[in-house]
């Protein structure tokens, strides 16, 4: 059964084990599991949870409900600040949020299991289609949102409560976003993604057009003369390139290309991977390709990345599950060049790096990796044409705590604006807080004068 | 190693825990179950006429409260007495005395309000060979209603009677089991010394509706759709005992009647706080209930460890330590000043002392300092309540701490007073000022 065989195929496995291995990471908490998860929570007054959570969900106030038997009242709490609760709930590194400022890390070194528990609450009201919301009076506006992942959907969503229409311009297939192509398959079985698009569109007033990709169909002016306002939830398009030697033979493979592929695979079999596998990066792209190369049949899997351990993007979480799935993890090496053979990579030869007068550098010191699959998990760029005279900074849309553009009418949010945490909770966040903004200026520029008497 | 003997009216007993009459001393095979696990004593569940035996319901008998992790708390019974044939609960007694020599074997019994029905029975009870009677007057349900139990229990001059009657035909010890649904506890008390019984026991269970089914709209636990109130015990109960306990240990008018304690015991703590109260033993029921007679050997075990400890050797050395220091509120020193105190490097910084104080209480804890979230007694604030520390997740992370005489108690801004001062002298008092006047 399978192959050990050299070079990138597909098929490594048999049909049984690629099931088990893209099976659901955390399996769901059942009921007993979760009044016993949620005895733990203090309920704490101006809880740390909270505050760390980039959405401001309602944490002790969600698990009590779930402690009393209200799940649907829980799933509530969470939607009123993040309607993608649940996917929020499987790919948040709550290890960095929430549950690191969770009280019983002091008391105990174990927090309470709060992504756990919200996937727990947002679960049964998916699974029962529960509407929370009503969309206020229609209001006659409409609003362009440009980008169908977690910024645009929570932002759309927000507006369509308040009354507004909205229209989604997507580039993709299939909406969602990163939730769609660019999460790890184990983080979001059974198609959860779209299950989450669709609840969301429940609300009603919003309308997805996909495969309509800015600068290519249409420019941001067109989209300001036929809407109201806009909101920019563009993402980042682009992935940073290598620029050695050898970027281009057959084998050199871009990380988020490979995790979309995996994403939209029913099987997984179809998807080839190398025998001997580097990944080159140190964020959560990189951990997230490393281990699905590996749960695909993969021999050897190394992630190379040219800093320390505690440089690394990837939580400790990522990393330990990384170690656990069998990928080791180097630091201190930077690619070099490719070294390819006919065309195909044969290995990848790197160079030791250190910190020298707090820059990094390299020590002289070579070495070589053979593999026969490279995948480039090295940053990715905001890359997006038809945007017009709008503000950038480092390559990013430059908005202010609303989420104002430099451009009247124009919004934005998530990874694509300055200062981003390439966060998905933090892209809900930015696109709902500036929905609430466009709600505001729109309001108060159809509000009739008051006479003053 | 402490000696746990314990000696309760002449009853020996290898250690102070009594299984209390209830479901788990129906009958032989639990009671022996029991003494194999290491339990002192039984008090056989109660008796009852000879005759057709009572009727159970035929559906549930409890219902219950839990804690986080549906730890059991409060537990309530609508079961009857035995409802087994008199002769053959005789005959299992008999032999499980014989069995088992060394424990203490105890008949609780509960016959109508009539002398000639306690007369016949008591001599029945006596040839069995234990060791003493326990008079139930304490269940709170359905006996009740014909006239038994808590109805007796109720009416201080009943007792009085029944008690007579039960030192007048037997030469058994008599221990009368007092109901705690009542107003004062020191009535029934006073009324069975009166009638000459040789100790008391208590708490029975309390009149209680643990919860209520929100679909179908009947009270736990439901009889095809009915409920009735039951009898309440568990850890919820304890307060209530330790209180009733100590009422009759301090009362002058029962001092040194020998108590058997019972209500709520489910560790070695609760049970050497009720001796320590004033008991002579104790009862255990709803913790065996919960958990299974092995927990018996946690009570012996952690009663001998703290003994040890402290350098108690025998019961005599604890029994009613704790009586003199049960005070009546007007007693209480007016001049000792407590301040909380949060160990900072205990806090875990939940927020809930500083809720707790600002919502409900005496604004005396901080949420901030220097723009960090912080919290800390702000002592001319604290009026020493001690809520922080009841709510405070953390064991000992907040502490109750008396300041010395001669330190200024920032709230009053007065220097604490070395002298003790009470109610009955304070210048706020009008009863006070009119003996002074």
């Amino acid at each position: 059964m399978g192959t050990t065989e050299t070079g990138i195929v597909s098929g490594r496995l048999s049909p049984v084990e690629y099931e088990k291995n893209f099976s659901d990471l955390h399996p769901p908490l059942d009921e007993h599991e979760a009044l016993v998860a949620s005895d733990r929570c203090y309920f704490c007054y101006d809880a740390p949870c909270m505050t760390a959570c980039p959405t401001s969900i309602d944490i002790p106030l969600f698990i009590r409900q779930i402690s009393t038997g209200n799940p649907l009242g829980s799933a509530n709490t969470i939607f009123d600040q993040n309607i993608l609760g649940g996917m929020c709930a499987r790919v948040c590194p709550t290890e960095t949020l929430c549950e690191q400022a969770c009280v019983r890390n002091d008391a105990e070194h174990r927090p309470v299991e709060i992504g756990r528990l919200q996937r727990y609450a947002t679960d049964i009201a998916m699974r029962e289609n529960r509407q929370f919301y009503q969309r206020a009076e229609p209001t006659g506006k409409s609003i362009a949102v440009i980008g169908a992942g977690p910024a645009g959907l929570a932002c759309a969503h927000r507006l369509a409560v308040k009354g507004h229409d909205v229209v989604i311009y997507d580039a993709r297939e299939k909406a969602g976003g990163l939730n769609e192509y660019g999460i790890a398959t184990y983080k979001a079985v059974d198609d959860f993604a779209q299950a989450e698009v669709d609840y969301v569109l429940e609300i009603g007033g919003i309308e997805i057009r996909n495969r309509m990709m800015l600068g290519r169909d249409f420019s941001l002016s067109d989209m300001l003369a036929s809407h109201d306002a806009v909101f920019l939830g563009l993402g980042l398009a682009g992935v940073n390139a290598l620029r050695t030697e050898g970027e281009t033979a057959e084998g050199v493979e871009d990380a988020v290309d490979f995790i979309a592929a995996l994403r939209q695979s029913e099987t997984k079999s179809d998807i080839p991977v190398g025998r001997r596998v580097v990944v080159l990066g140190g964020g959560m792209t990189a951990v997230d390709a490393a281990v699905q190369a590996k749960l695909l049949g993969a021999e050897e899997v190394t992630i190379c990345y040219r800093r320390g351990k505690e440089n690394m993007n990837a939580s400790e979480f990522e990393q330990d599950l990384a170690a656990a799935k069998g990928v080791t993890i180097r630091h201190w090496l930077q690619p070099k060049r490719i070294i390819a053979r006919d065309g195909k990579v044969a290995g990848i030869e790197l160079d030791y790096t250190t910190i020298a007068d707090g820059r990094l550098t390299t020590t002289g010191e070579t070495g070589v990796i053979t593999a026969d699959h490279v995948l480039k998990a090295i940053g990715q760029t905001f890359e997006a044409d038809g945007l017009g005279i709008i503000a950038l900074q480092s390559g990013r849309i430059v908005v202010d705590g609303e989420g104002r553009t430099s451009l009247e009418r124009v919004w934005a949010g998530g990874d694509c604006v300055l200062g981003g945490e390439d966060l998905t909770v933090s892209a809900v966040a930015q696109g709902r807080d500036a929905a609430e903004s466009i709600n505001h200026v729109l309001a108060a520029a159809s509000q009739p004068a008051v006479a003053v008497a | 190693m402490a000696d746990l003997r314990n000696n309760f009216v002449g009853i020996k007993s290898p250690n102070p825990f009594w299984l209390a009459s209830a479901p788990p001393t129906d009958k032989a095979y639990n009671v022996e179950r029991a003494f194999k696990a290491g339990w002192g004593g039984v008090v056989w569940k109660t008796l009852g006429e000879e005759g057709p035996p009572v009727v159970n319901v035929n559906g549930p008998r409890y219902g219950a409260i839990w804690g986080a992790d549906r730890r059991l708390l409060g537990l309530n019974n609508i079961e009857l007495i035995t409802d087994r044939d008199l002769y053959t609960n005789l005959r299992e007694m008999k032999q499980v005395k014989m069995n088992w020599p060394d424990r203490a074997l105890i008949a609780s019994i509960m016959v109508p309000c009539e002398e000639n029905a306690w007369k016949s029975i008591l001599p029945l009870v006596e040839e069995t060979g234990a060791d003493g009677i326990e008079l139930n007057f304490g269940c709170p349900h359905g006996m009740s209603e014909r006239g038994m139990g808590a109805a007796v229990g109720q009416v201080p001059e009943y007792i009085e009677m029944v008690v007579r009657w039960c030192k007048q035909y037997t030469r058994m010890p008599v221990i009368t089991k007092l109901t705690p649904n009542i107003t004062d506890v020191r009535k029934p008390a006073r009324a069975a010394k009166s009638g000459g019984t040789d100790a008391v026991s208590l708490i029975n269970t309390i009149n209680s509706i643990t919860s209520v089914n929100l679909d179908t709209f009947s009270p736990e636990p439901s009889i095809d759709g009915k409920g009735s109130h039951g009898g309440y015990c568990g850890p919820a109960v304890k307060p209530i005992a330790l209180n009733m306990v100590a009422e009759i240990a301090r009362d002058p008018e029962t001092y040194g009647l020998p108590i058997s304690g019972i209500g709520g015991i489910t560790t070695w703590r609760d049970a050497a706080e009720f001796l320590v109260l004033g008991a002579g033993n104790v009862q255990v029921c709803t913790a065996a209930m919960t958990y299974g007679f092995k927990i018996v050997q946690e009570m012996i075990t952690g009663l001998s460890s703290w003994m040890d400890a402290k350098g108690h050797r025998t019961l005599d050395d604890i029994c009613g330590r704790a009586v003199p220091n049960v005070s009546d509120w007007q007693y209480l020193n007016l001049n000792y000043v407590a301040k909380a105190h949060i160990d900072q490097d205990a806090c875990i910084k939940c927020g809930r002392c500083h809720i707790a104080c600002e919502d409900t209480s005496h604004q005396a804890i901080t949420q901030f300092v220097d723009g960090k979230r912080h919290f800390e007694v702000m002592e001319d604030e604290c009026v020493g309540c001690n809520l922080c520390v009841n709510v405070c997740p953390v064991q000992d992370c907040i502490t109750m701490v008396g300041l010395e005489p001669g330190a200024l108690d920032e709230r009053t801004g007065k220097v604490v007073d070395a002298n003790y001062a009470n109610w009955t002298t304070h210048p706020n008092n009008p009863m006070a000022r009119q003996a002074a006047e």
